[in-house]
């Protein structure tokens, strides 16, 4: 199951949203802002027990030194129902010191959109979250609980029972929705810039696409045919000397100079752009790839036809990074590569029987990571020390059925 | 032998055609893409049809999937594909059409072998099969099953019978007697339970059926079809 944030994941069928973890996550979303609600309450007992002018001092003390800390909470706690990672938009203070730190913040927006959320989300947000719950819970956990109430048969309890679990589906759904619709503010206040960001990445990754693509036509039609002929002539050369002369010995050198150029230039360009992938798909490229790693790989890739253009490139780099990475450092003696669609994601597994101890922070897998994200797609690495590692990719794809 | 030569770029095509020609075979007609080459074998039938993958307008697999109407609609006619890099998706749809016999598939710089070149040409036209020793080079790749049972020099053997070469070749290329040859591709046999043939051609595709369903999971790659999102 994959989708990259609750709303997106109630797009889903009823069945696969009610059988993940999104109503869950959701629900812990919620539940975060118990937080809140503590310190709201404790601000009212304080206006209760020590009058107004005190309660109102302690709030604005409070908010001044938790602002920060309460919007960093609030970032860290939009994983649960978003799986692209919030950014941090306040910026390093230009020296140490708790003075420039100060300067800083003081002088940056984001810190003031810190401030103002938190009052909305200590004054009205967290009763709101707290009695979406509750309220949401508690019709169909009191239905579920007739037939043990006092006074009630099984035969009047039962149906009761029925529609309290039929109704917690609704339920889900309700609380991802506002969930959901939480954390898009959330995100659009504390972490302005995030969806901007991973657009113009998006646009990178296309723009870089369409130029490797004419690299690759420029070196094939121009330099490549060049070598193929200039080889070809060598060879017609040598056939007009007497074999066995000294200018024959020179044109088989010169013959075996073209050739490993040729050879050269030929894994550049297919590391370039494989045109295999254009022409026959994903599993194709994969086969192909695979077939010339030196580590023998099992390739099992079944897909219900040709998936749109971006996720094949995206899938056909994961592939070809992780078995380069498999030949170079796992000391594997097999590989594999497994692929479905599920869900409306390509789910793709590469894994090997070698070393394991991959560090994902490498550069490598960083910007297999980053990639991936472009597509707001997902990955998962489990490389334990002493084996085996295997890397789980999904990248999401809506009219791959 | 007539030959039709399909090869876009012109520079290739003329040279291309140079060279045949001075091996004493008959260009009858050169074209730049994959629809010329259907219309001109249609009116003039050849012997082989030599044919560059990728071809104009898509600078794709034009060029294959040219070759490969041509198989359907002409069973028998001979077809030498030339590639500037060799993938086993293609070579594999070439061989499963008309039955592998007649078929060529080769990376373009082999070109520059001129005799060799020249000779998997006429081997092609004479029906016999021709794969690209980095073709099989991959399909060797994969040590699984009984190819691991095959001692360093029987593998170099098979290797050389995957590509499509004769006994007497395969002597030349390792330098030993015909009779060892022999001796090598029984036991190759035996160890990895083909039947023994007689014939060349039918063991070459014997050994190269072999290879691809090593190559193949169980439960094989399926590219989907080929329509386009």
């Amino acid at each position: 199951m994959l989708a990259r944030t609750a709303l997106a994941a109630m797009t889903r069928g009823p069945a696969a949203f009610l059988r993940s973890s999104w109503p869950w996550r959701s629900l812990a979303y919620l539940l975060c802002s118990a937080v809140h609600a503590v310190a709201a309450c404790a601000a009212i007992y304080a206006a209760y027990a020590y009058g107004t002018g005190v309660a109102a001092l302690a709030v604005v003390i409070a908010l001044a030194v938790l602002a920060l800390p309460a919007a960093a909470f609030e970032r860290w706690r939009l994983r649960l129902v978003d799986r692209a990672p919030a950014g941090n938009p306040h910026a390093e203070p230009p020296r140490p010191g708790p003075r420039a730190w100060l300067a800083t913040r003081i002088h940056e927006q984001a810190t003031w959109r810190d401030l103002g959320f938190a009052v909305v989300a200590v004054s009205v947000m967290w009763w709101m979250d707290i009695g979406l719950v509750s309220s949401a819970l508690w019709l169909p956990l009191l239905l579920m609980s007739g037939p043990f109430q006092p006074g009630m048969t099984p035969s009047q309890g039962l149906p009761l029972l029925v529609a309290g679990v039929l109704l917690l589906p609704l339920f889900a759904y309700l609380m991802a929705a506002w969930a959901g619709t939480r954390a898009l503010v959330t995100r659009a206040v504390l972490a302005p810039g995030d969806a901007e960001i991973i657009r113009s990445r998006a646009r990178l990754v296309d723009a870089f696409e369409a130029e490797r693509r004419r690299i690759e036509r420029d070196l094939h039609d121009g330099a490549q045919q060049r070598l193929v002929s200039l080889s070809m002539k060598i060879g017609l050369a040598r056939l007009d000397v007497p074999p066995g002369s000294p200018v024959e010995a020179r044109l088989a050198e010169a013959h075996e100079e073209a050739r490993h150029a040729l050879a050269e230039l030929r894994e550049l360009i297919r590391g370039v752009h494989p045109q295999v992938l254009t022409d026959r798909g994903l599993g194709a490229a994969v086969g192909d790839v695979a077939g010339r790693s030196a580590v023998p790989v099992d390739v099992d890739v079944s897909l219900p036809g040709r998936l749109p253009r971006a996720v094949e490139v995206t899938a056909f780099y994961v592939v070809s990074e992780a078995l380069a990475n498999i030949a170079k450092h796992s000391g594997a003696r097999r590989g594999f590569v497994r692929g479905r669609v599920r869900d409306g994601a390509l789910v793709l597994e590469i894994g090997d029987d070698g070393v394991g101890g991959a560090d994902p922070a490498g550069t490598g897998l960083a910007g297999l990571a980053d990639r991936v994200a472009v597509t707001d797609g997902m990955m998962t690495l489990s490389s334990p020390a002493g084996g085996p590692t295997s890397l789980r990719v999904e990248i999401p794809c809506q009219v791959c059925g | 032998m007539r030959i039709a030569l399909a090869e876009d770029v012109v520079l290739l095509r003329e040279g291309l055609a140079g060279l045949l020609d001075r091996f004493g075979h008959r260009v009858v007609a050169s074209v730049g893409d994959g629809e010329a080459l259907i219309a001109a074998v249609a009116g003039d039938r050849p012997d082989i049809v030599v044919a560059d993958v990728r071809m104009p307008p898509g600078f794709g697999d034009e060029g294959l999937r040219a070759a490969l109407t041509l198989r359907a609609c002409h069973p028998g006619l001979a077809v030498l594909v030339l590639s500037q890099y060799v993938e086993q998706t293609y070579a594999a749809e070439l061989l499963d059409s008309g039955g592998g016999a007649g078929i060529g598939y080769l990376l373009k710089d082999r070109i520059g072998d001129v005799r060799e070149f020249v000779d998997a040409v006429e081997r092609v036209a004479a029906g016999h099969t021709v794969v690209d020793p980095e073709v099989v080079r991959q399909l060797l790749s994969r040590r699984r099953g009984p190819l691991s049972r095959l001692t360093p020099r029987e593998r170099e053997v098979l290797g050389l019978v995957a590509e499509g070469r004769s006994n007497a070749a395969i002597a030349r290329v390792l330098v030993v007697t015909e009779a060892a040859v022999s001796k090598h591709i029984a036991a190759i046999l035996t160890k990895l339970d083909l039947p023994p043939a007689a014939d060349d051609h039918r063991r070459v595709l014997a050994v190269l059926a072999y290879l691809r369903g090593q190559a193949d999971p169980p439960y094989g790659v399926r590219s989907g079809d080929r329509t386009r999102p």
